[in-house]
Order: C-alpha cells, then sequence, then structure tokens
C-alpha cells in the first residue's frame, strides 16, 4: 500500500455507490424498499500493472463494481477515477480515449460474439470503432490472436462463432478485448463456462498476455482457487461492501473475516483427503433490498456479536489487510 | 461385495441421423453399489448426460440403446416395455435435470409441481401429498411456508433444492443428478453437496452424479467413472483414482485443476486439443492424439475396459506402466510435447 502514495493510481475508487431503482410504484406502496445497494460504498486503488480478484457470491456486487470501471454503468455516489479522471464525466475524444483504453473480457464468449460476424468482422469491430486505418487492420488482427495462443490465426478469420469451440471462443473474446492494446482489463468469469480440461488453457494465456503487456487487471469470480491463480491481491465482496482486502495468499492461508474463512472452506480441492465440516456461514443471502442493520453480514455470521447489528462495520488496517470486522476493533 | 443397485454392461447408445448413427456411448460398463455415490466425470460431448438420462429412459426421440444392458434390481432397464419403464420413473429411479433450478414450472406454486409427482405418480391424497410436500421442504432445509412461492421467488440455490425435493418425492432407491451444482457459487455448491450426502446416508438411497468438475467427484463421490468420447476410460473408488490413476486422461485432468490446499500456485496444464468428433471415431484408443504416452499401437487398436486391480478397471494399453507414466505425467513439459 505504501507504493500507491508516491505513484498516482492507475484506477482509483473511493466510496463508490451504485444504487439500481427496482420494483414498481405498486411495491413501494406495500413498503418494500426500491433500492438495491450493488456497490455500497467501495473504496481501493490500483496500481499500473497491478491486479486484483474480485471475489464474492452471486449477487455480492462485484460484476456490477467491474462494470462500474469500464463504463458500462456510471456512478450514483462517491467517485470511481481512471488515470486521474472521473470515469463517469469522461465525453467526446476522452471517452472515446478511455474506450479503447479500458476493455472487459465477457463470462460466457458464445454471448459475447455476434454469431452472424466472422471471426475477421468481430475483431475488425473495435477497429473501426477507434479509427485505425483500414490497411492496419489484417495485421492487428492477426497478432491479436496469435498473442492469445490460436496458432494460424488466418484459419479462423473467415470462422463464425459456433464453429470454435469454447476454449477458442473465449481466447478470440480475449484477443479483441486486446486488439486496442488496452492497460486496463475486467476479466468478468472468463473461464466459468469453459471445460474443465481448457480451462487452464485460457487461464495461462490471461495470465502470460497480462504479464508481457504490463495490464492492469481486474479478475472476477466466486472461486479464490482460480483467483489465487491469477491475482496477488484479492478484494472479497459481500453485500455490495468489501470485507476484506489484501495479499491473496494471506488470505488463502489465515482469512480473516468470518466471511472470508467461509469462502475458503468451501473451495472444494482435487483430492479425496478434504475436510467435510460444516460450513461456519449461515444458508442464504438476505434480500439485498433489505439488508441487515449494521454489519450486512451478520445474519450468516457464526462470530456475531451486539456491535454488529448497531454499527456498520468500517474498513480498518490489519497487518496486510484491510478487514471490515467489529472482531478486529482496536486491534491495531 | 453385495449385489449392486445398478449394473450397466457394454452399453451403447447411438444417435440416429439421416445417413448415419452417432455413437454417443459406445461399450460403457459399471455397478453403483447399493448406498453410494457415484461420479460421471468427463467434458461436455463426452456422453455422460446421454447415458445419465438412459437410465430412466428420457433419451432424445431419435436415441436408441443399441446394445448391452442395465440391470436394475433384477430387471434390465434397456429392456423393459415403456409401460413398465414408466412405473419406474420417479418411484425407483428419479432425475434431476441439469439446470434444475430453470426446470421448475414458472406459473405453478412449487406446491402444486411437488403435487404433480406426489398425488400423479405417488396416488395420495391431497392432504396426504401436502404432509409430504411439508415434509420434504424440512429434509432439504427450505422453511415451510414457501411451498406456497413459485419458482421466482427463490434463489438459484434454493430452487436446486426444490428440485432435489422433487426427485425425493416417491422414495426412489436411485436418483441421476446431472450436473446439480455446476450453476452455483461455491458457497452454496458446499451446502447443497452436504445435503445430498446426508440425505444419501439417512435415506440409504444411491446417487449418480454427472458432473465435469473433478474437485466436487472428489468432495463427494465414493466411487468414479471417468468418461472420453463416448468410452468408459476408468472407474475406481474416488480416493484411488485420484491418488493413483492408470488413465492418462485422468491423469491429465488432475494437472488442469487449481488446487486450494496446496503449497504455492504452481502452473496448472492444460490437455492440448479436443475431443475426436463422434461422427467420425478414430480407429485405435480415442484419447491418442491428445495423449503425451500414446504409441503405435494405441492408434492401431481400442483397448478395452479390463480389470487392473481388485475394483479398478481402466481401458488403456499402457495402463500396466502406470507408476511411471504418472510420474513423466506430473511433469508439464510432458503435455505441451503434445501440442
Amino acid at each position: 500500500m505504501g507504493k500507491s502514495c508516491m505513484t498516482t493510481p492507475l484506477v482509483e475508487v473511493e466510496n463508490a455507490q451504485l444504487h439500481y431503482k427496482v420494483g414498481s410504484a405498486a411495491s413501494a406502496m406495500f413498503g418494500l424498499p426500491s433500492v438495491v445497494k450493488a456497490v455500497d460504498g467501495i473504496s481501493f486503488r490500483l496500481n499500473a500493472g497491478e491486479s486484483v480478484g474480485l471475489l464474492g457470491e452471486s449477487g455480492c456486487g462485484k460484476t456490477s463494481m467491474g462494470r462500474l470501471l469500464v463504463r458500462l454503468e456510471e456512478v450514483t455516489g462517491g467517485s470511481a477515477r481512471f488515470d486521474g479522471a472521473e470515469i463517469a464525466d469522461l465525453k467526446g475524444s476522452d471517452l472515446r480515449r478511455f474506450r479503447s483504453r479500458s476493455q472487459m473480457i465477457f463470462q460466457n464468449p458464445f454471448d459475447a460474439v455476434n454469431p452472424r460476424y466472422s471471426i475477421k468482422k468481430t475483431m475488425a469491430e473495435p477497429l473501426g470503432n477507434a479509427g485505425i486505418p483500414k490497411s492496419e487492420w489484417h495485421d492487428r488482427i492477426v497478432t491479436a490472436l496469435e498473442l492469445v495462443g490460436l496458432a494460424e490465426p488466418a484459419q479462423y478469420l473467415d470462422r463464425f462463432a459456433h464453429q470454435l469451440s469454447g476454449g477458442q471462443l473465449q481466447r478470440v473474446v480475449m484477443a479483441r478485448a486486446l486488439i486496442l492494446e488496452p492497460d486496463f482489463v475486467v476479466a468478468d468469469e472468463p473461464v466459468s463456462m469453459l471445460d474443465v480440461s481448457v480451462r487452464a488453457g485460457v487461464l495461462n494465456v490471461f495470465r502470460d498476455v497480462r504479464d508481457k503487456l504490463g495490464l492492469t487487471a481486474i479478475y472476477i469470480s466466486h472461486d479464490l482457487a482460480l483467483v489465487r491463480y491469477v491475482c496477488e491481491r484479492t478484494i472479497v465482496m459481500y453485500l455490495g461492501r468489501i470485507m476484506e482486502d489484501g495479499p491473496t495468499e494471506d488470505i488463502v492461508r489465515e482469512p480473516l473475516h468470518p466471511y472470508t474463512q467461509a469462502l475458503v472452506a468451501a473451495v472444494p480441492t482435487p483430492k479425496a483427503d478434504q475436510s467435510h465440516d460444516p460450513l461456519p456461514i449461515g444458508r442464504g443471502a438476505p434480500d439485498p433490498r433489505n439488508p441487515p442493520s449494521g454489519c450486512v453480514f451478520r445474519d450468516r455470521c457464526p462470530k456475531a456479536f451486539d456491535r454488529c447489528a448497531s454499527d456498520v462495520a468500517l474498513p480498518q488496517k490489519v497487518g496486510t489487510r484491510t478487514v471490515a470486522c467489529h472482531l478486529f476493533d482496536g486491534a491495531v | 461385495m453385495s449385489e449392486p443397485l445398478l449394473s450397466v454392461k457394454d452399453l451403447s447408445i447411438a444417435y440416429e441421423i439421416p445417413g448415419l448413427d452417432v455413437v454417443a456411448v459406445s461399450n460403457a460398463s459399471f455397478d453403483v453399489p447399493k448406498g453410494s455415490i457415484v461420479g460421471l466425470v468427463g467434458e461436455s460431448g463426452c456422453g455422460k448426460t446421454t447415458m445419465a438420462r438412459a437410465f430412466t429412459r428420457i433419451i432424445a426421440d431419435n436415441a436408441k440403446i443399441t446394445h448391452g444392458s442395465m440391470m436394475f434390481d433384477g430387471q434390465d432397464l434397456a429392456k423393459l416395455s415403456e409401460r413398465d419403464m414408466n412405473a419406474l420413473r420417479w418411484r425407483d429411479i428419479a432425475f434431476v435435470p441439469q439446470s434444475a433450478m430453470n426446470s421448475l414450472d414458472p406459473v405453478y406454486r412449487v406446491e402444486y409441481q411437488l403435487g404433480e409427482v406426489l398425488r400423479g405418480r405417488g396416488g395420495m391424497s391431497r392432504k396426504q401429498a401436502h404432509a409430504r410436500a411439508i415434509e420434504l421442504f424440512e429434509m432439504v432445509g427450505i422453511e415451510t411456508n414457501r411451498l406456497r412461492d413459485f419458482p421466482h421467488q427463490f434463489s438459484g440455490g434454493m430452487r436446486q433444492r426444490v428440485a432435489i425435493a422433487l426427485a425425493l418425492a416417491l422414495n426412489p432407491k436411485l436418483i441421476v443428478a446431472d450436473e446439480p451444482v455446476t450453476a452455483l457459487d461455491v458457497i452454496v455448491q458446499r451446502q447443497i453437496l452436504d445435503q445430498m450426502r446426508e440425505l444419501q446416508r439417512d435415506l440409504g438411497i444411491s446417487i449418480i452424479m454427472v458432473t465435469h468438475d473433478i474437485s466436487v467427484v472428489a468432495y463427494i463421490c465414493d466411487r468414479t467413472v471417468v468418461m472420453y468420447a463416448g468410452e468408459v476410460v476408468e472407474v475406481c473408488d474416488t480416493a484411488t483414482l485420484l491418488s493413483e490413476p492408470l488413465h492418462p486422461y485422468t491423469m491429465g485432468l488432475k494437472n488442469a485443476f487449481p488446487d486450494i490446499a496446496s503449497a504455492g500456485t504452481g502452473t496448472l496444464t492444460p490437455i492440448a486439443g479436443a475431443p475426436p468428433d463422434l461422427v467420425h471415431p478414430p480407429s485405435g484408443c480415442r484419447f491418442a492424439a491428445r495423449c503425451p504416452f500414446a504409441k503405435d499401437r494405441c492408434r492401431a487398436e481400442a483397448p478395452v475396459l479390463k480389470q487392473a486391480a481388485e475394483g479398478h478397471t481402466v481401458a488403456c494399453h499402457r495402463a500396466d506402466e502406470a507408476v511411471s507414466l504418472r510420474a513423466r505425467a506430473a511433469e508439464p513439459e510432458t503435455w505441451e510435447k503434445v501440442a
């Protein structure tokens, strides 16, 4: 963290909020809250070249957070800055420049590619949008496809999405994200739709390309084993808030937040001798429209006490990490 | 060993497409012992779902069981009349389809859907069905006041529990679950797996679990059947399969998985290439093209499934060299050479 005082971070999120209005006038009449706080007061910084995993269950707001950073959504409160500029305020040529510098890799490659476009056309679209001269297109497309480990790229150019395997298509999606040479990439569960024998290949490509191009990256997943494979730092989210933030190895070895402890314990391993102890967590996440008072995790937390219901648990520093839990109040 | 609950022998299933037959499952053999959880593991297109559906004979119209037998409780499921087969469904063998959470009808209350099975299949009265529905919800851990809810009011994990409750409705001896936890988060996945194990023990039933995830198999399955390109390539108790695999494909699958319990992150090694086209399967071993240990014989002659040790069968020409192959399979370079 010391570094961030010296250099300007590439991505800087401060108390960011993304509140969705939901429900109808009728549900409001019955007293149902009509706002879902998908992102509710998140702060973190990412230095250039740093990778972080956003970890949490579905509905925790990790994808919303990622979408904010590539401006597929805009903050409804707080701030999210990219290279010093407020992302939501970008306009005109600045916005166009931002669009080529930040990219997203989507979860399901078959949804992320137009089935009626050839791979060539799929790859050319961002080049056209960014105003790259047509004479350069072919070479740039071939180079990008090679970069993601597709051998003899020319053979793919005239094919369509359904003629590729899931692993090949996800590489194409990755190549499309990289073709404008971005600085920053958000990958949203990029291997969850892929067969296991090819997952490893796509993860390896992601890691290699990121290191080779010095990319700043966010990797969104619910599986700590995967996050650990690609990111040195992990941010654990729950109901729109950060529960824990720190070096991935520390989190895997000794998770501090009770929620992280449950997440770590839940990851199955390909070994026969693993713990079958019940998970230290209550069942069922609460309705996001109506989260618990105080600490949002308290109604599933085995260690909750009085203060957890009355006071919001704010992030505090514990060693190498930031933890939002009252168990650590006054620990340092 | 006592008589297995289900004994699959030389089972072949083909899809008839005008002009040709695509053999999706060929000569599969394995047993499901009473009171056990058996995993069917393999990549998409390996035939695991086709085979799982065959146990309740709910295969596609153009699919045909061309060969072999499935002995269940003294009857061959492959030969039963449609009428007798129908009598077994839900009552003796229940099927939980893939993405069961989307298989509930959105316009009916959950209790109504349970009632369809309980009253229609089980011949219960309205009152009995209601009592049983309450019991089932308690078994799978859902509050019983939610019986009158519609499927969209449940989270994904709860819908999966409802699907399991449906399968349990008439006390079957065997539940076939197709990828029951694939779309779920790790925490919900773990809770569902724990619930399935608990129910299996309490009720003494058997479960066949179809999955592509070897860590799910490691967590819950007593025995594991590994499938590749329509064939069963290895069958063994799960602990031995993971520690001493005999088939190179099983060895490769293990390398491709991240292990959170390992000391470092290491390097994951993919199995290069893709499974063969089942319309024109290769003449020799179907894994040969991706196998770092393939020899001329492997490409010429298909290996047959045979017993390598007590309770451990494998289809590989080089199975007797497994100890040295395992050592080489642990090295990432071994797999790079094939690519």
